[in-house]
């Protein structure tokens, strides 16, 4: 069962093609199953997919699909490093929005002049959302509270904290929106012309989610630091015997998580809406959830898994001009994440099975050769 | 094994049981066509009596929802006192000793209608006259018709208890031969298909230099019950010490308490000179202390990692691993190809999953392992348990040569000829104390065997 767990959360690597193969087969097998469930309502699967992909590789869709894409990648990102090491940091969609009050009652406060009031902002961000996270870590440290239970408790605290924030020091009326005083315009982070052929701009940020999912492979893969978090992950009774402080590895990892999860709210409030309202994107912590799910914590496939999130978010509501409900997309992007799984569990215990005979057949056949003489 | 039980299907051959042929998906199957699987380590739950573990997944039933279990204790007890197994079926596990669980996985298969029974290393955790008991319970199970397929390394055992033995070397058939007419030397010889290898150690190593001084040393449990109570001892370099004890009395924490895993309540750890008392495992390790865990799955390997990444687990500060705060790739794998090369770890490559080893192979990596970096201290915990008798030999070498090297080795095991082999200097424990010192050059097993469960004096 424990095994099904590392799987599901990614700590088990799948070689070569079989590392594609599953994607592939799960995306596919979601396209069924929507299609049968289209079929049922009496729609047209045919014509839902076309109308979805035909808006879906539109200039104008393409550059509002990265900026949905960017924040879903942040939060991604977020929770997968939790993962890595048997985190369930459920908590993150907490983290990101009291983050995201506190760094735009302080944007907008304009203590600080230009650039330096955007740095201001993300490192605030990033700072009370690794804050937040830290106390999830300690109480599990020092009172063996599950995580899962205390960042979900903190996500409604969260709520709370922010409301009374935005309500009682942060707020400003505007018409009918009550909101923090909007960041002023020298704090802006500008858009980048990515996409030829629209004028929408894609947010500035994207370049900090690559640089992020960078640093996210290099921490974890190349680092000294990355192969405890991922030992302890793997095994934690095998990090407990080689020196490994599993108690410091919960407190910092949770730290990191929720230092990302700051993040999550920056793209919205540099680049799009500059102040925290109640316009103010929810729900990213639990799609990121998903997406790391989806592109099993490789940093590569969960950009794959955040644009495929993204594109569907986006494109649900061209389906209602087809009178499809645009619901059917959360149908859909149900389906691909358990198909993803499913698919991974399958090619998994291929690739067991293959290896096994792999290695009893290049053991057995060099009965004769000089190695075995000499172990004997 | 895997396969009579319906665990893993085979690629070719068949099965046949009684003349019929069998085809086993799951051990139900298996279960259904008379097969039962007594395994090495026990699968009962602790905090259930002896009654309700063994009807668990097959209750009887009655009247569509309630248990039946009149019916259940009145089997258990016809099934006891037909083959004189003496199980009372009252009584929570978790008050039995090693040999009553036993008893009790045994009479879970009987009581599933088992009439081929598999027995995986059941002697393991015994005591010698636990084992004579066991194998009283056999042979009656024997005179009533049963089958027992028993798979076991210790080969006196195997020609005490058995009426026919297959010899079995990498997955392939050597011989069948009648005990009668086999010594254990030669059955030996035919499992490692060489000459015999035997744990006697030579000449003397010891040094007067004290690598590791054991003061005083007291730990708890949570309850404030004492595990391991007031242990002193000194190693020497180029000595083995050989701690000889039944499982469960103190051997696991004073090792992790060693190890600086565990909180010790009292004592003093001197390692070369220094006291290292308050350092962190991670300090221990790297100021030279060793460390094959006595279960290699749980504390040993990372299983689904590939070998090199396990080359650097519990070596993570030092080199060739790494280069500051940076995994050094290169010169882990080459150094991983040396330890595969030096202690012949039979692989494909270091890339592939530690899972797909076998045990023996496995082991001989942690070995070569621990043995990287000069370490002052190696702490050998059960070092050759579950492991076939090549790669058994293989251990004893190196253990011996590092041990002349002047290296410091503290041996923890079950196997009573591997402890009296191997050790320089032999102590008893009991109840975390240490009761006895044994002179392992005129001791016997039975000897050693009495003296650890407090039947003997003065030995």
């Amino acid at each position: 069962m424990n095994g099904f767990v590392d799987r599901l959360l990614g700590r088990v690597r799948l070689g070569g093609w079989l590392a594609v193969a599953a994607p592939v087969i799960a995306v596919a097998f979601a396209v069924l199953i929507t299609s049968v469930v289209l079929l049922i309502a009496g729609s047209d699967p045919v014509g839902a997919f076309t109308t979805l992909a035909e808006y879906g590789t539109q200039p104008r869709s393409m550059a509002m699909i990265l900026n949905t894409g960017v924040m879903y990648y942040i939060s991604a990102l977020a929770v997968a490093v939790g993962f890595r090491m048997n985190l369930f940091n459920i908590g993150v969609d907490g983290q990101y929005r009291l983050a995201a009050v506190v760094a735009a009652g302080l944007g907008g406060a304009a203590v600080v002049p230009g650039v330096l009031n955007i740095v201001l902002v993300i490192v605030v961000a990033v700072v009370v959302g690794a804050l937040w996270a830290a106390i999830a870590g300690l109480l599990r440290v020092y009172r063996g509270v599950s995580e899962v239970i205390s960042t979900i408790m903190l996500n409604a605290i969260a709520t709370g904290l922010g409301s009374w924030l935005v309500s009682e020091h942060f707020g400003v009326l505007t018409g009918n929106d009550l909101g923090t005083r909007p960041i002023p315009d020298d704090a802006h982070m500008p858009g980048i012309p990515l996409i030829a052929g629209t004028p929408v701009l894609v947010n500035g940020f994207i370049v900090v989610a690559v640089l992020l999912g960078i640093a996210y492979w290099v921490v974890l893969n190349r680092t000294r630091f990355g192969f405890e978090l991922r030992a302890t992950g793997k095994s934690e009774s095998a990090a407990v015997a080689s020196g490994v402080s599993v108690k410091k590895m919960i407190v910092v990892t949770m730290v990191m998580s929720g230092a990302v999860a700051g993040l999550i709210g920056m793209p919205e409030l540099l680049g799009a809406s500059y102040k925290y309202s109640n316009n103010f994107p929810a729900g990213l912590g639990f799609t990121g959830i998903a997406i790391a799910l989806l592109g099993r914590n490789n940093p590569v496939g969960m950009a794959v898994g955040a644009l495929l999130w993204s594109f569907l978010d986006n494109s649900s509501n061209q389906l209602q001009l087809l009178d499809i409900s645009k619901e059917i997309v959360q149908i859909m992007q149900g389906v691909v994440v358990l198909s993803v799984i499913i698919a991974y569990e399958l090619v998994h215990r291929y690739r067991i099975v293959a290896e096994q005979r792999r290695v009893s057949r290049e053991l057995a056949a060099p009965q004769e050769a000089p190695k075995a003489e000499a172990a004997a | 094994m895997k396969i009579l039980y319906g665990m893993q299907r085979p690629d070719e051959g068949e099965i046949r049981v009684n003349g019929k042929p069998v085809g086993f998906h799951t051990p139900a199957d298996a279960i259904g066509a008379g097969i039962g699987m007594v395994h090495q380590h026990f699968m009962l739950a602790d905090n259930l009596t002896v009654l309700e573990n063994v009807v668990l997944g097959s209750e009887p039933r009655r009247g569509g929802l309630a248990l039946d279990f009149a019916a259940a204790r009145k089997k258990i007890r016809e099934i006891s006192d037909a083959y004189g197994l003496g199980v009372r079926p009252d009584v929570p596990v978790e008050d039995l000793g090693v040999g009553d669980r036993q008893r009790v996985e045994i009479l879970k298969v009987l009581y599933r209608g088992a009439r081929i029974l598999i027995l995986d290393e059941p002697t393991a955790v015994l005591v010698p006259h636990e084992v004579d008991e066991l194998f009283d319970n056999l042979r009656g199970l024997v005179r009533e018709g049963l089958t027992i397929l028993f798979i076991s390394h210790k080969l006196d055992e195997v020609l005490r208890v058995a009426d026919e033995i297959t010899v079995i070397r990498r997955g392939t058939t050597v011989a069948t031969v009648n005990p009668k007419d086999v010594t254990s030397r030669k059955l030996a010889e035919l499992m490692v298909g060489s000459e015999l290898p035997s744990p006697e150690t030579r000449e003397s190593t010891v040094t007067d230099v004290v690598a590791l001084s054991v003061r005083d040393l007291t730990v708890r449990t949570g309850d404030g019950r004492p595990v391991v109570d007031d242990v002193s001892f000194d190693i020497h370099k180029g000595e083995v010490l050989g701690i000889a004890g039944v499982e469960g009395n103190g051997q696991a924490e004073l090792v992790e308490a060693i190890m600086g895993m565990r909180p010790c309540e009292a004592g003093a750890l001197t390692l070369g000179g220094a006291d290292i008392s308050q350092w962190s495992t991670l300090k221990r390790r790297a100021g030279g202390i060793g460390y094959i865990p006595e279960d290699r799955h749980r504390h040993g390997l990372l299983l689904e990692s590939p070998l090199w990444e396990n080359r650097i687990l519990g070596h993570q500060t030092r080199r060739p691993n790494v280069k500051g705060p940076w995994i050094d790739r290169a010169g882990a794998r080459a150094d991983t190809r040396r330890i595969v090369e030096e202690y012949d770890v039979r692989t494909p490559g270091i890339d592939v999953d530690a899972a797909t080893l076998s045990g023996g192979n496995q082991q001989k990596l942690i070995v070569g392992r621990e043995m990287s970096g000069d370490p002052v201290l190696l702490i050998a915990s059960h070092p050759t348990r579950g492991v076939d008798i090549g790669a058994q030999a293989a251990i004893w070498d190196h253990l011996r040569t590092a041990r002349a090297a002047g290296l410091a080795v503290l041996l923890i095991s079950a196997d009573l000829d591997e402890l009296i082999g191997l050790s320089d200097t032999l102590k008893v424990i009991l109840r975390g104390r240490i009761v006895a010192d044994v002179d392992p050059a005129n001791v016997t097993p039975e000897q050693l065997g009495s003296a650890m469960t407090g039947a003997g004096e003065g030995v």
